[in-house]
């Protein structure tokens, strides 16, 4: 038996449902295999996450120390700390988020509060998109032919801070543009009724509302500063430094970077695993704890909202 | 008032520069990246580049063959499509519609995890666990293989395909399924009946952003392909190392003097990964707006 049902949504689609009561049970055991199937999916995917993450936490445990965090590698590397990767790591997150954050969201104000919809709009869109999924050794063959040899700024923090800034700027501008999407419009109606003007509504209404949304899409894509390593390795990331960067025209160590080296091309890549289980553990712990923030974050403003 | 006007045109201008920036930037690596790739056709002709079958960089019979490189990126990207495509759906189906919604909410920071783990700890963690799993398994010489590749990067694409699939699922009127319900479907029904034709087009998106996104990485497969620059064999060669197009440059840039011959090359294989993610994210776009479901 087939029925086939119209529904009252305009665009007519007709729906046809198999099945009738002679095949009811039927019916009834597959939906439970194809529900446990579906459970098992997601089972599966959390299991990996779980297993990655224990595993990384278990065997990185015991090599992070207070010495492991802040003191300088020794004996080409076998020995020592993890200091001048932990410190490159940080100095590259403030310099692309400072040229990152501030084009990320005037270009989410942009697109949000003025871009009508035509054709300059739809070129930008599809520019981002593009942009969010270009590789990321792409943007770094990019950065070494634009910033390390056109502007001459050589294998240094500037280049791969401003390569790194311009693979995470998609990022911003979409995570802020959602946060804007989110102010309701009762908020800038409000306001212009009182006769303030565009950018003062943006500027002192929607923009405070949004707030909350900004931050946490900015936190998540520090995590993606932090982890990326195709791009440094192309425009200034160092195999091994003895003293810290002294400019922003040094070359650095950065934590990613100084995993893949160490797990690669090492001079004793079985000796060195401990190293390289901290190393990683480092790396996640990073990554992780600006999440669970951005979340935390999430919620906090969610809650707020309700009440 | 006339002042206050000027203000605003100013504001609007600049807010509008940097958003047009975002189009500069993407003419500017196209520029730069073909660029430096034409000075390798000086040499080396398009043609012979690009169905080279040897990639011999460094020996004194240079060759820059793509082949090996394009076809070691496609075996592994396919491997990794393969398993990720149906994991990636079921979970999203599972998610957005099965799930309890406070279980909805614990799987969800689940996959904003696994796409936050950094390529390379992927990598190192395919290289101390999965690496020796396959060798072992298969009684293979080295562990360092397309399919350790595609297992590592299959994962690493999942959080893709879970959460633009996982939106477009949502996004289905619950009034469509409503109807099927009403009509004594059941949710299975109506789920695969229902709401996964009404949701294609953006699954298929987020199938094309997933293969995008694995074509691209470079960390991982360097670190558990094996490197080794030779057209695999099929489907045998899933077994064998392979080189793919983004592991060639990060291993082979540091190594090149610039301006070489074998710097330009590298470039060239840049450009051929950047116009394939292009026409990737150009048809994802272009599915979701053409087929963009018409609520209300």
């Amino acid at each position: 038996m087939e029925l086939s049902a119209k529904t009252n949504e305009s665009d007519h689609k007709v729906i046809k449902v198999h099945g009738g009561l002679s095949m009811k049970l039927n019916a009834r055991t597959s939906e439970k295999i194809a529900f446990a199937l579906l459970s098992l999916a997601a089972l599966i995917v959390a299991g990996f996450v779980l297993m990655i993450l224990a595993y990384i936490i278990y065997y990185g445990y015991s090599a992070i120390s207070v010495e492991f965090l802040t003191e300088m590698p020794k004996r080409m590397m076998t020995q020592g700390g993890i200091y001048p990767a932990i410190v490159g790591t940080l100095i590259l997150i403030v310099g692309s988020m400072a040229v990152a954050l501030p084009m990320g969201i005037m270009a989410a104000i942009y697109l949000n509060e003025y871009a009508g919809e035509n054709r300059t709009t739809w070129l930008i869109e599809m520019a981002i998109n593009n942009l969010a999924g270009t590789p990321s050794v792409v943007f770094g063959l990019f950065g070494l032919a634009l910033f390390v040899k056109y502007f001459g700024f050589g294998s240094s923090i500037l280049s791969a801070s401003l390569t790194l800034s311009l693979l995470i700027i998609p990022v911003i501008i979409r995570s802020s543009e959602e946060a804007l999407i989110a102010v309701p419009n009762e908020y800038r109606e409000s306001s212009l009724a009182l006769g303030v003007s565009k950018w003062q509504t943006i500027r002192h209404v929607v923009l405070p509302a949004a707030v909350p949304g900004i931050v946490t899409g900015s936190i998540l894509s520090i995590g993606r500063v932090a982890g990326e390593t195709a791009p440094i390795l192309l425009t200034g990331a160092a195999y091994y430094l003895t003293k810290l960067p002294d400019s922003i025209h040094s070359q650095f160590m950065a934590l990613p970077y100084h995993l893949f080296v160490l797990a690669t091309a090492g001079t004793n890549i079985a000796k060195t695993r401990p190293l390289q289980y901290g190393t990683a553990l480092v790396l996640l712990m990073i990554v992780l704890g600006l999440n669970i923030i951005a979340v935390l974050i999430r919620r906090h403003y969610r809650q707020k909202l309700k009440i | 008032m006339f002042n206050r006007n000027h203000k605003e045109k100013a504001i609007e201008s600049v807010l509008f520069s940097v958003s047009a920036l975002t189009v500069v930037i993407l003419l500017l690596i196209c520029l730069f990246l073909f660029r430096d790739s034409l000075l390798l056709f000086k040499d080396t002709s398009l043609l012979g580049f690009l169905t080279g079958k040897f990639w011999y960089p460094t020996s004194v019979n240079k060759q820059f063959g793509l082949l090996p490189l394009l076809f070691g990126s496609l075996l592994v990207t396919a491997g990794a499509i393969l398993f990720a495509v149906p994991l990636g759906i079921a979970c999203a189906i599972y998610i957005s519609e099965i799930a309890h919604p406070k279980v909805a909410d614990l799987m969800k920071p689940f996959v904003e995890i696994l796409a936050g783990i950094p390529s390379v700890v992927f990598g190192f963690f395919g290289l101390v666990v999965l690496v020796p799993i396959v060798q072992n398994s298969f009684n293979l010489p080295t562990g360092q293989t397309a399919l350790t590749g595609s297992i590592m990067l299959g994962i690493m694409a999942l959080p893709t395909i879970i959460t633009i699939s996982e939106d477009a699922i949502s996004s289905v009127p619950s009034t469509l399924k409503q109807g099927s319900l009403a009509l004594g479907a059941t949710r299975w029904q109506t789920i695969y009946k229902v709401v996964i034709p009404a949701a294609i087009s953006g699954i298929s998106a987020a199938v094309m952003l997933g293969i995008g996104r694995a074509i691209g990485e470079t960390m991982t497969l360097m670190m558990v392909t094996g490197n080794t620059a030779i057209i695999p064999s099929f489907p045998g060669g899933i077994l064998d190392p392979v080189r793919t197009m983004t592991a060639t440059i990060a291993l082979e840039m540091g190594e090149v003097p610039q301006g070489s011959d074998h710097f330009h090359a590298l470039f060239a294989v840049g450009s051929v990964l950047f116009i394939i993610t292009f026409l990737i994210n150009l048809i994802a776009d272009y599915i979701k707006k053409r087929y963009r479901f018409k609520v209300d």
